[in-house]
């Protein structure tokens, strides 16, 4: 597991749904296959309403040089992160546009397991109100040993929730590697 | 061991221990386990990429394969997907594959899933789809997954689960003509808040819940996955037992699970529901409440009836009530959730006139059973919000760009209202319009 993760922030936010992150129609795409899955990253944050893209100013687009993969590497949103349908394919789509981490003050349940399950991001968890605190295009910095966030813009520096008991199956990559490390699965 | 919600008293026993405390991880054994044609294609993939290319599926009898989301469309990457789920289908020889083009072919999984017998009290049933939960309304435990949770299960028969806490929701009192179920789970969606049940279990009881038919408790279950809840639960009783009895597509024995005396809840809420009104979720969140009455008058551009929350029998006899010998004044879609209730439209009838004949002479369109405009899908989808439309809708979710269009305003509101307000023209009470 990557110990610290570093990069632009792009702040959103109270509950940013499924269908926000990665809209229905495009799930035709399979993430089974690898030409599929970067197809997702085009689409990531694509039903977003502009006004709440890229707070606090808002319209400020997700995707920058690359049609495929942004420039932001850390979501910066607040409560109910997504929340809605239990497509994987939300996950899917912010790691295929590069994100590594989320950071938000709480997440629906089944977004958390699957990006914790798939080994997609890590999904922490904030104990202040970033997504009022932090503006998109910040240059932030995750300890993830430490469970801390830097906002090397402003030399802020908060602390996050521990990972607690879904971290040894970060740490694994996902529920499968995990299982095999519990003796629960033996393949 | 002390007193458990049902909720506990079910993973407890598929975990194979005495009891279990709220936040416990255990490992739970599957009864069924759903996919449809937007997951099942991933999920494959994951399960072949774990287990090898010639693995095989803890139990061909256990996977039960539903293509709903995306079925009458031109497009070929959607088509594609229903031939992925096909082949797997072939290759496993899963016996439950409800096909499209088929006599088997249901449409909407949540709703194909009961009439087809795949629910029963006290299972443990996941599905790779959000409103898996539905089926709680059958006294069992029911949840949605992803893609690798749903992978994992395919070979293992096995998922780790949080044991969740549980919150207890007691209606009392007979529902004036006026309300349906949907009016009971929007308002307390907007007591708790759209993450007001995160990670708990929703638990519905009282004379109130038991007085609804089968379909309606499934309205109440189908939507705590939009307060957040892992899952809603109904303790069975001789309504839901005579419904599973009559489909049971095993024939599987099945064991009826209720909650002890004494078991600890987060808290109890006590609603009176011959006092609630007529209730509507405005835009962009389904917590967005308002009252029926506040907001009438609003314009709307489309009415939708359908989708596994609002597209069962009895949505369509309630809206038919209202739609009989009136005629729409915005563009009205039906889309009944399975091939059975498309078939029911056909043969049940209300005052001597079937319930088709009834949308059709008021001026609505009839589509073919499936989840359709629901989630938007593809754009050649039935119903699907193209522009920046107001739309009135019996559907479940009205986040931005749900329907289609991310501009578009959906509201969500009961059977009753929505054929009010289609009527209309604008937002309606259903009380201006029943006699």
């Amino acid at each position: 597991m990557q110990k610290l993760i570093s990069g632009k922030a792009y702040v959103l936010g109270d509950n940013i749904d499924t269908d926000q992150i990665i809209p229905a129609q495009y799930l035709t795409f399979n993430p089974a296959i690898p030409e599929e899955y970067k197809m997702f990253g085009k689409y990531t944050l694509s039903s977003v309403p502009p006004a709440q893209a890229g707070l606090p100013k808002g319209h400020i687009p997700f995707h920058t040089n690359d049609e495929f993969v942004s420039d932001y590497k850390i979501i910066l949103a607040g409560k109910n992160f997504g929340c809605g349908s239990s497509r994987e394919h939300a996950p899917i789509a912010l790691d295929a546009a590069g994100i590594e981490a989320v950071v938000a003050e709480f997440y629906a349940r089944i977004f958390f397991r699957n990006a914790v399950n798939g080994g997609y991001l890590i999904p922490f968890e904030s104990i202040d109100r970033l997504c009022e605190r932090v503006c998109t295009g910040d240059e932030l910095q995750i300890d993830v040993v430490k469970s801390t966030l830097t906002n090397k813009s402003t030399g802020e520096v908060w602390k996050l929730k521990p990972l607690g008991e879904v971290a040894p199956i970060i740490e694994a990559g996902g529920v499968f590697n995990y299982a095999r490390q519990v003796g629960m699965l033996k393949i | 061991m002390s007193a458990m919600t049902m909720t506990e008293k079910i993973l407890a026993k598929h975990a194979g221990k005495s009891g279990v405390v709220p936040g416990d991880n255990i490992w739970v054994e599957t009864d069924i386990l759903m996919t449809h044609d937007v997951c099942g294609p991933g999920t494959i993939g994951i399960f072949k990429q774990h287990f090898g290319k010639d693995a095989k599926v803890w139990d061909r009898e256990k996977v039960v394969i539903i293509p709903d989301h995306y079925i009458f469309t031109a497009d070929k990457m959607a088509n594609r997907n229903v031939d992925i789920l096909r082949q797997f289908v072939a290759e496993q020889n899963i016996k439950y594959f409800y096909d499209v083009g088929t006599p088997k072919y249901k449409g909407v999984c949540h709703i194909a899933l009961p009439e087809e017998g795949h629910t029963r009290p006290g299972e443990v049933l996941f599905g790779t789809d959000s409103h898996t939960c539905t089926a709680g309304a059958f006294g069992e435990f029911a949840t949605g997954i992803g893609n690798t949770d749903a992978g994992f299960v395919m070979g293992t028969g096995k998922l780790w689960v949080k044991v969740p806490p549980t919150m207890r929701f007691v209606f009392h009192g007979k529902l004036p003509p006026y309300l349906m179920a949907k009016d009971l789970i929007l308002s307390v969606i907007g007591d708790i808040g759209c993450d007001g049940a995160t990670y708990k279990a929703m638990e519905f009881d009282g004379d109130g819940v038991y007085a609804l038919n089968i379909e309606e408790r499934m309205t109440l279950c189908n939507m705590v996955i939009e307060a957040g809840g892992k899952n809603g639960v109904i303790a069975p009783d001789e309504v839901t037992l005579a419904y599973v009895r009559a489909r049971n597509a095993s024939k599987k024995a099945f064991t009826v699970v209720k909650s002890d005396a004494g078991a600890k809840f987060v808290f109890e809420k006590v609603y009176d529901v011959t006092k609630l009104e007529p209730v509507i979720a405005k835009p962009h969140s389904p917590d967005n409440r308002a009252y029926v009455s506040e907001v009438k008058g609003e314009k709307l551009d489309r009415a939708y009836i359908g989708s596994c929350t609002g597209g069962k029998m009895t949505d369509f006899l309630a809206a038919a009530k209202i739609l009989k010998g009136r005629s729409v004044k915005i563009d009205t879609f039906v889309v009944p959730a399975t091939s059975e209730i498309a078939q029911g439209l056909k043969t049940t009838q209300l005052n001597g006139q079937s319930l088709e004949d009834v949308f059709l002479s008021a001026g609505a369109k009839i589509g073919q059973p499936s989840c359709a405009a629901c989630l938007g899908g593809p754009s050649d989808t039935f119903g699907r919000l193209n522009t920046p439309l107001s739309c009135i809708s019996t559907t479940n979710r009205n986040y931005p760009g749900r329907m289609g269009h991310k501009e578009a305003r959906v509201f969500l509101a009961s059977p009753l209202t929505v054929a009010a307000s289609a009527v209309t023209g604008t937002i309606a009470d259903p009380r201006d319009c029943l006699q």
